[in-house]
């Protein structure tokens, strides 16, 4: 987590502790306090403060569009399980596929979007795998077009760090957000709602956020969502120099000394901290136990409910061969990440592969 | 050593975590996700996973999953839909331990530079004078899984352990209580994993095959009734073959699966002198002459003789097995293991096939 984040949430723990739905002066502090963070988190979104939402988590933020908005749903086969999930429980979905670089296929979107039935389409910002980066304008122009009834939702879970939300939010009338991907707290996340579109709330009760998400607040969670969310929009634009160099410098370490490693998003298409590769005849639960071994985190693809790793639908989506994809390895830099982090990271994975490989029989 | 456990989230495999750390051995456990569809514990059988992680949290140990649910699919759940369609009767548990537990793990281990690994089967692995391992019944009688084991040759027995195979079950239950292991009470696992009780093997087969019909006869051919399902009746079954009760006992002795038949007879028909086994793998060098033999997981052993060959296959040899005295049938696809003749030592074992001349009534003089 960011210092700032957590400093600015301790005094909500202690003499702050108030439930800002009160009526007496600490509540009225916790309120206030709860009003600045959205005024903070809608500047940084292009959003009206009235739009933002704040919720446990963006899973919460993609349920409560994606159970709220009646008609037909379409999604892109390589969405988070947080939108494919509640898509596949409502029955109504369309799950339409993917390019190679894991961006939905417009000509696809369009036949999805043709029937008019469809009430919501939701299309990522950016692949939290491989961290392609969706043509947004481009697909906000289909979905005008061909549904213009339907509400256009994006899981910009993954986009805080490296796009900058102003220009996503005109395009767009919902975007999930997650406080621990921009180094706040885990546990709090924001859903925004452009004026004047419906979503029946996922949780009612006390009325809390305008009667759209009823449940008390968490207030040192929303408190350092916002001041993380402000610190990543500040330093936004010289991390994302730095970081895209580290991450060349790693991945080209990678490509360099092993043999079969395929860069699975090309740079220019995907995120700056992204380095997702997949290595040829390796599996990657052996490799994950051996970079742990050597205290790199790493991660391969999702995982079950059992800690499982799972094969991952994305790369399916973007047709790479199941062979190949249990050699996914996801290596994400961000703001803390220097120099000497990836040169080590490097040295232990292309480490672990030879030994991998010298030991398959 | 360095010691890969495998950590099924039950008491038995708790304890030997705890005992491989008493003997200063460098341990990781490890769960495998075999199955992701329902079972009685969960999808993916999530409670079990759960236990083995606390369990290695407990006892200060690291504790990964992996995912072998496509080994398990194709080497365990492909075959026993597929067998189960043929008339033919597999130990899919057994199957499991062969290509998942003794083989994928095994791999696996060897690759990320482990030394052995552990789970905790009832049996014990021995060394003879001459230094060649043997694999042993486990010391309490009542839970031995030698068994389920008995395809380990020499090479996987040099890096198999089994911390608990020489101690009682009520001993593994004290030190799994004594140490406050949260499996310490939990039951033993009785069923095949992906099978749940409620819905039992009629659901998940008949989901996966078409059950066929099939006439009930007996010896002469005359027809006693009929079956809805001739890919769920076994030899030597007596219940659920639709013939009215009260009358003599009668068995089915024979499955035709492609003619659509189940054969009865009387208890004299089921008997045997002898059947062949397949793919027999053996402990150390193979052996014939007289042994013991044990054709179900808790089934008596008894005498035989056995011949070696002369046929074999890449997955094992054949074997001949001349019964002592006639035995009732074994139904084709059960593992059969033989025993030293003092029933201690697992010598080999392999797979049933169908016998080759059925005796039906008693033998003419």
């Amino acid at each position: 987590m960011r210092e700032r984040a957590i400093a600015s949430m301790v005094p909500y723990f202690g003499e702050m502790y108030a439930n800002p739905s009160g009526s007496h002066r600490f509540a009225r502090a916790a309120r206030q306090a709860i009003d600045e963070a959205r005024d903070d988190v809608a500047d940084v979104l292009g959003v009206a403060p009235g739009s933002v939402i704040f919720t446990s988590c963006g899973t919460e933020a993609d349920n409560t569009v994606l159970a709220g908005v009646s008609g037909g749903a379409v999604c892109s086969a390589a969405e988070h399980h947080a939108v494919l999930h509640p898509i596949e429980h409502r029955g109504d979905g369309v799950v339409v596929g993917t390019d190679a670089f894991g961006r939905i296929d417009l000509d696809r979107l369009a036949d999805a979007c043709a029937d008019p039935s469809v009430g919501v389409v939701s299309v990522m910002t950016v692949n939290n795998e491989v961290g392609a980066i969706s043509d947004m304008a481009a697909v906000a122009a289909v979905v005008r077009e061909v549904a213009p009834q339907a509400v256009l939702h994006t899981d910009a879970v993954q986009a805080p760090c490296w796009v900058d939300v102003r220009d996503i939010a005109p395009l767009v009338d919902a975007m999930s957000f997650s406080a621990h991907k921009f180094g706040g707290p885990k546990g709090v996340g924001v859903l925004t709602l452009a004026p004047g579109v419906a979503v029946d709330p996922l949780i009612v009760g006390g009325g809390q956020e305008r009667e759209r998400r009823s449940g008390t607040h968490n207030v040192a969670g929303i408190v350092g969502l916002a001041t993380a969310l402000v610190e990543t929009d500040r330093d936004r634009d010289g991390e994302l120099q730095r970081i895209a160099a580290l991450r060349d410098r790693l991945v080209d370490a990678l490509v360099g000394s092993i043999d079969g490693v395929v860069e699975t998003v090309p740079r220019d298409h995907k995120v700056a901290g992204s380095a997702h590769v997949c290595i040829s005849g390796v599996e990657n639960e052996a490799l994950l136990f051996l970079l742990d071994e050597a205290d790199v985190c790493a991660s391969a693809a999702s995982a079950c409910a059992s800690g499982a790793m799972e094969p991952s639908h994305v790369l399916a989506a973007m047709g790479v061969d199941r062979e190949l994809a249990l050699g996914a390895l996801r290596l994400t830099l961000g703001h803390t990440t220097t120099e000497s982090d990836v040169d080590r990271a490097a040295d232990v994975v292309v480490d672990a592969v030879g030994r991998l490989r010298r030991g398959v029989s | 050593m360095k010691v890969l456990l495998a950590m099924s989230g039950g008491v038995d495999s708790s304890v030997a975590g705890a005992l491989l750390l008493e003997e200063g051995h460098d341990v990781v456990g490890v769960t495998m996700k075999l199955w992701g569809g329902d079972s009685d514990t969960g999808c993916c059988s999530v409670s079990d996973v759960d236990d083995a992680r606390r369990v290695a949290q407990q006892l200060g140990i690291d504790h990964l999953v992996f995912n072998f649910g496509d080994d398990f699919d194709r080497h365990v759940v492909e075959p026993y839909v597929r067998d189960h369609a043929a008339g033919v009767t597999p130990n899919p548990c057994i199957e499991c331990n062969r290509h998942v537990k003794f083989d994928r793990l095994l791999r696996r281990a060897d690759q990320l530079g482990f030394d052995a690994v552990a789970t905790g089967h009832h049996a014990r692995i021995g060394r003879t004078a001459d230094g060649r391992l043997t694999l042993e019944r486990g010391a309490d009688a009542a839970k031995d899984q030698s068994y389920v084991v008995h395809m380990l040759d020499q090479d996987a027995l040099a890096r198999t352990l089994f911390p608990v195979g020489s101690i009682d079950k009520s001993e593994v239950r004290r030190i799994a209580a004594e140490r406050g292991l949260r499996t310490a009470s939990k039951p033993d696992s009785q069923d095949v994993c992906f099978i749940t009780s409620t819905g039992g093997r009629d659901t998940f087969l008949g989901d996966r095959i078409e059950f066929r019909p099939a006439r009930v006869v007996d010896a002469d051919g005359e027809q006693l009734g009929a079956v809805d399902a001739v890919e769920m009746v076994t030899i030597g079954q007596r219940r659920g073959i639709g013939l009215p009760g009260g009358g003599p006992k009668r068995y089915v002795v024979d499955v035709d699966v492609d003619g659509a038949t189940v054969t009865v007879g009387d208890e004299q028909a089921l008997l045997d002198d002898g059947l062949s086994v397949v793919d027999v793998v053996w402990t150390d060098a193979p052996v014939a002459g007289e042994v013991l033999v044990q054709a179900s997981a808790h089934g008596a052993t008894l005498p035989a003789t056995l011949t070696v060959g002369p046929t074999a296959s890449a997955t094992g040899d054949t074997v001949a097995v001349a019964w002592r005295t006639p035995q009732r049938r074994i139904a084709p696809g059960q593992s059969v293991v033989f025993y030293d003749p003092t029933d201690t030592r697992v010598l080999g074992g392999g797979i049933a096939v169908r016998a080759t001349t059925v005796r039906l009534g008693p033998p003419t003089a």
